[in-house]
């Protein structure tokens, strides 16, 4: 037997498919992997304590810049959490509004993913067609809040303005259209043998190992676990709606863009029954000019963001700025498992199963 | 079908007067010694089936160190939070990765910002800051520069 | 084009005048250089965080960088020119773009992008954010915004642009 040796390689942070700057230590033995060691804290900004020094509506901001691309889940989620703390309940349309805005974002987290995974893997134009077809949603985000990417859209207590005229064509030439851009995406990427081939049976993730490291979101359901907060413990209104929590069986990288990909279907029903059932009305609580919650209180509110459970758990000391603000940031958690997917793989996979947990690195950094 | 409340009983009983119920308007709360942590997420675990730990996090209260755990059972859709007090000079705590391997990394954040040592966790190094970062950011005596 | 500049030493401007209306462009190597690179900057993939997003956005289908010659990114530094600091640069970063930025040949430059990179952002008051990436490369055009919209780090690009086909960069030889 030829004698080899073990070689260490880093992969990134600057690196084409970083997601943002993650750097994985492959350990390599010729090119079947021994050992993918995640490193992190490139892109670490210290928001938790930056936010022991901004009052609670100031923070708002903050929050889009976690899961840069699911923004309005990322800020809905927090201010869901402070409006908890403080007891606050919203208008009607509000929730409506919030639904639909954060199911679009849902959308487009969904299609970078597949976009940048088709090419991390090498087939460039599948970005491009899914970025034409996200530029849609950032129109309908610019048309409402003026920002594209970070919009802070949602306050506390409801929304900052009512939808436009303009917001209501546009949302539902893109709902028409969706179904054509999927028949796209599946004839060009998941029809293609060459991605099948990359994709499937790769990175399989066991359901018992899935709870066991905390995954959550699509790669949980990727695994053959139904577990959807939306449906196992319903915030705002979504227990209104009908339909569907994709889930897949083999818990490999296949499973977990195609449940991507089914669950933007889902999302667009859910904007169709949204836009239906709106009622007309205030878009704002009345809420106090400086929101000061009881002293001791604390809270823990979770949503299911694009990327999986967003959890914000905040304590309060009575005065204007929260005490302690922690983020429990799905991607954070869903890199753990990289390794364990990794482990006698070859090299390339180590790109595809980083593409296909789809993390962010913003919110995994915090 | 067990509720949360059974759950309740079953720790009080097995633990008695070590286990403190607090009052919170959205979990069901206990708070209990910190050496008492690994058999009662054992027990969590093994018997109530407790297999999703959400959130590991902890908050400096200048006395004190509180640890706050988040624990919820994905097949009974049960959810139980659970706060256990450090010391605030020498905080340590028992590792809970043998349980749930979640804790993992959320173990190294905390020692990683807040200086808490994890007794038993396989590879306590900072995760987030460089290596070389000297004290521990959010502490409340940790002095930002403006 | 480059003509405008070029001092007449021995050639009257007559003469230049019957050169260019035959086809016949005269300038200097240096400007002829800074022309063609000014025209196809070879980016960096580099970028943290949410303004490489947009970078991304404006490389796609529809605000398409391609249309300025700037769409060729490279994922190694020794083969680009220019980086776009996209981002804010953190404790645990900064050693990376040192490296990155030392690795890449000269003539070589810096485009600032968002308000993190330009000045630390939002984030300055933390601890492990440095205010801004001047602090560890030299930099060219700042963009600022967050983030900058595609058509403002075009604008930024343009400056850039106009820089370096003028030579008002500096050369390190």
């Amino acid at each position: 037997m030829l004698q080899t040796e073990q070689l260490t390689i880093n992969i990134g942070p600057q690196h084409p498919s970083a997601h943002g700057g993650l750097h994985v230590e492959a350990v390599l033995d010729g090119e079947i992997v021994v050992d993918a060691i995640p490193h992190l804290g490139y892109v670490h900004r210290s928001v938790e304590k930056i936010a022991e020094s901004r009052t609670y509506a100031h923070y708002v901001p903050y929050t889009a810049r976690f899961d840069y691309l699911a923004t309005h889940l990322s800020v809905m989620g927090y201010v869901q959490t402070v409006e908890k703390l403080a007891g606050i309940e919203i208008p009607e349309r509000a929730e409506y509004i919030r639904v639909i805005m954060g199911e679009l974002s849902r959308i487009a987290s969904h299609q970078l993913c597949i976009g940048s995974m088709a090419i991390d893997i090498g087939a460039t134009t599948g970005l491009l067609y899914c970025m034409r077809d996200r530029e849609r949603i950032m129109d309908m985000f610019e048309m409402t809040s003026g920002q594209r990417l970070l919009a802070a859209y949602m306050r506390i207590g409801g929304i900052a303005e009512d939808l436009p005229e303009e917001f209501f064509p546009a949302v539902r030439s893109f709902l028409q259209d969706l179904p054509a851009m999927i028949k796209e995406y599946d004839g060009l990427l998941f029809g293609n043998e060459i991605l099948q081939a990359r994709l499937k049976g790769i990175g399989k993730l066991s359901a018992e190992d899935a709870i066991a490291y905390g995954v959550t979101g699509p790669n949980l359901r990727a695994c053959g676990v139904d577990y959807d907060i939306r449906k196992a413990e319903p915030y705002s209104i979504y227990d209104r709606f009908d339909f569907q929590v994709p889930v897949g069986s083999n818990g490999d990288a296949w499973d977990r863009v195609v449940v991507r990909k089914e669950e933007i279907i889902q999302s667009a029903r859910i904007i169709e029954q949204a836009l239906e059932q709106m009622p007309e009305g205030e878009v704002r609580a009345k809420v106090p000019r400086v929101l000061k919650p009881e002293k001791g209180s604390e809270v823990y509110h979770r949503i299911e963001s694009a990327k999986g459970e967003l959890g914000y758990y905040i304590v309060s000391d009575g005065g204007e700025k929260p005490y302690r603000l922690h983020v429990r940031a799905p991607s954070f958690v869903n890199l753990m498992v990289l390794p364990l997917i990794s482990k006698g793989g070859l090299i390339q996979d180590i790109i595809v199963n980083i593409a296909t947990l789809d993390p962010v690195l913003g919110e995994a950094d915090r | 079908m067990n509720t949360i409340q059974t759950v309740i009983d079953d720790i009080k009983n097995t633990w008695g007067e070590q286990v403190e119920m607090l009052e919170d308007k959205f979990f069901h709360m206990i708070k209990v010694p910190q050496q008492l942590l690994p058999e009662l997420f054992n027990k969590l675990k093994q018997v109530h089936g407790f297999n999703h730990l959400a959130n590991l996090t902890a908050v400096d209260y200048k006395d004190r160190f509180e640890l706050v755990y988040h624990i919820y059972s994905i097949p009974d859709n049960r959810k139980l939070a659970v706060k256990a007090d450090l010391d605030h000079d020498q905080p340590v705590a028992p590792s809970a990765t043998s349980i749930w391997p979640t804790a993992d990394w959320q173990e190294r954040e905390l020692f990683d910002l807040m200086g808490i040592r994890f007794d038993g966790h396989p590879n306590l190094k900072r995760i987030l800051l460089p290596d070389e970062f000297e004290g521990h950011p959010l502490r409340k005596d940790f002095q930002v520069k403006g | 084009m480059a003509l405008d500049s070029v001092k007449a030493t021995d050639k009257t401007t007559e003469d230049i005048e019957v050169l260019q209306k035959n086809n016949i462009l005269v300038t200097t190597l240096e400007k002829f250089w800074d022309w063609g690179r000014s025209w196809s900057f070879w980016p960096l993939n580099y970028g943290c965080n949410c303004c490489p997003i947009e970078m991304l956005a404006a490389s796609a289908a529809r605000f398409d960088i391609a249309r300025y010659g700037y769409e060729v990114f490279r994922a190694s530094p020794r083969q680009a020119d220019l980086i776009i600091v996209a981002g804010p640069v953190t404790l645990k970063m900064k050693p990376i773009l040192e490296r990155v930025w030392a690795q890449m040949p000269e003539p070589k430059w810096v485009l600032a992008m968002g308000n993190c990179a330009t000045s630390g952002g939002p984030f300055k008051d933390g601890y492990s954010v440095l205010p801004g990436c001047d602090t560890v490369v030299p930099v060219d055009v700042y963009v600022p915004g967050c983030p900058p919209r595609p058509e403002a780090l075009f604008h930024g690009l343009l400056e850039l642009k106009k820089k370096v086909a003028s030579g008002q960069y500096i050369h390190r030889r």
